[in-house]
């Protein structure tokens, strides 16, 4: 069975897991998705990334591939015929690698500070951090498209798997906080190109639902801020 | 037509002598434009606008940031003594360890150093369970890369010498030859190997540079606590 030589360990809510899905999709590659319980990881996780013990992992041939965008390369080498992931050109290459390590060591991390702020003043910078990171994104969206519908040019690549796993929680973010962060006035390359990205063949069928991963946040905000309440509680209560 | 390579760097980044050691194991001639971080030159504003930060390398004009991307690019665009394996699922592993490297073991090295007391010990742990991952993936090996020094030696060769300086500023040791021995068997082969041994800066310059860096985080944290 050529579906059982590559497994996805992953989790549905996960958008480092969703970018192997669509990545997947794009090499028409057949695979079983392995739904994990991150409060119950199973052993095959637990064997196949000891080191961070979390999703996604690649498991091809039996041998475990670990952190998403070495996954996403792995996936353009292992499967190297046409729709190619990322760019040919060396240097083209290296401009996609760049701003990958910036969605996903900045913006990503903006994102995520989001969540975490406290109170209305830190909300709000942390809502303007998020919305300067995609400014400069969308630059760098006019630069790489070169006016065609995505990073990549006329299919999705490497970029947009990248930057369009985070739409479904950047959502959540824009719902939660009941701000605009992905504004058509102030990126309407970017606005453009999330909706093209939604109804790409590789990623509509992967794509969670986003008002099923909103309900999902909010019931795991919730249960996080019970728990908070909980532990500052005065004792004898 | 002749190739136009130059390196914006400081003289003591961890992050620019990968590239400096990349290039030197591939023989690529390059220029060397050091920056100071305090007065940066308008040129590194230009080419890397996004973090302001050194390493770049400008091939022909194109700018490239970030050292493993730059690693990626080196090795893609010279094909002379490859960094990584041709085989995807060792390059997919050296890219795993690469960003390890940093990620986890970086961190927490650098926590060993710059912190005090409880924190420093707690940091101490983390540095030795991430240091135990790195001593298992060593292990029969010379080299991450195997015989050779690859992409993932290079990501990780500030090891090599930084953590020696770390270890007599601050009086503790880090990598225990004991405790790690392929580890601390790769930080000797890797430091003497000549291309590495030649381009890395003066051990006593570091060692000030560091201590005056200690000196001033602890001067402000006790200078912030009540």
């Amino acid at each position: 069975m050529a579906g059982s030589e590559v497994k996805v360990l992953g989790t549905w809510a996960s958008p480092f897991a969703l970018r192997v899905h669509i990545a997947l999709g794009i090499k028409s590659v057949k695979y079983e998705w392995v739904e994990e319980n991150l409060e119950a990881k199973s052993q095959l996780l637990l064997e196949s990334n000891p080191i961070n013990k979390q999703v996604p992992v690649l498991i091809h041939h039996h041998k475990p591939i670990c952190e998403s965008l070495a996954i996403l390369q792995y996936i353009d080498e292992a499967w190297p015929s046409a729709p190619s992931i990322l760019p040919s050109d060396p240097y083209h290459r290296a401009v996609a690698r760049f701003w990958a390590a910036y969605i996903d060591h900045k913006w990503f991390t903006w994102l995520k500070g989001v969540a975490s702020a406290e109170g209305a003043e830190a909300k709000k910078a942390a809502l303007d951090q998020v919305r300067e990171g995609l400014v400069v994104v969308e630059e760098a969206f006019g630069k790489c498209s070169k006016g065609k519908d995505f990073f990549s040019g006329d299919r999705i690549g490497y970029l947009d798997i990248v930057l369009g796993c985070f739409l479904g929680w950047l959502y959540v973010a824009e719902k939660r906080n009941d701000v605009k962060l992905l504004d058509e006035e102030k990126m309407p390359g970017l606005a453009a190109w999330a909706i093209k990205f939604c109804l790409e063949g590789a990623v509509k069928d992967v794509m969670p639902d986003k008002d099923e991963l909103l309900d999902y946040a909010n019931m795991v905000f919730q249960a996080m801020a019970k728990a908070k309440a909980k532990l500052n509680a005065p004792p004898n209560n | 037509m002749g190739e136009e390579v130059k390196l914006f760097r400081t003289w003591s980044s961890s992050f620019a002598l990968r590239i400096v050691w990349a290039l030197k194991i591939k023989g690529i001639e390059y220029e060397t434009v050091f920056e100071d971080l305090s007065n940066k030159s308008p040129l590194l504003l230009q080419y890397n606008p996004v973090h302001k930060k050194v390493p770049i390398l400008v091939h022909n004009g194109k700018p490239i940031a970030e050292s493993f991307v730059i690693l990626e690019y080196i090795d893609e665009t010279w094909k002379q003594a490859p960094l990584l394996l041709e085989d995807p699922y060792e390059r997919a592993k050296a890219r795993f360890w690469a960003k390890f490297g940093d990620d986890k073991v970086l961190t927490s090295v650098w926590n060993v150093f710059i912190k005090q007391g409880k924190e420093q010990e707690e940091a101490l742990v983390a540095a030795t369970e991430n240091l135990k991952f790195l001593e298992e993936e060593m292990k029969g090996k010379k080299f991450f890369g195997g015989e050779r020094i690859g992409y993932v030696d290079l990501a990780l060769g500030f090891l090599a010498n930084l953590i020696s300086i770390f270890e007599e500023i601050i009086g503790l040791k880090i990598v225990d030859e004991e405790k790690f021995p392929s580890l601390y068997s790769w930080m000797q082969d890797f430091a003497e190997a000549p291309i590495i041994r030649d381009n890395w800066p003066p051990r006593d310059k570091m060692i000030v540079k560091f201590q005056a860096l200690l000196d001033a985080t602890i001067a402000s944290s006790s200078s912030s606590s009540k």
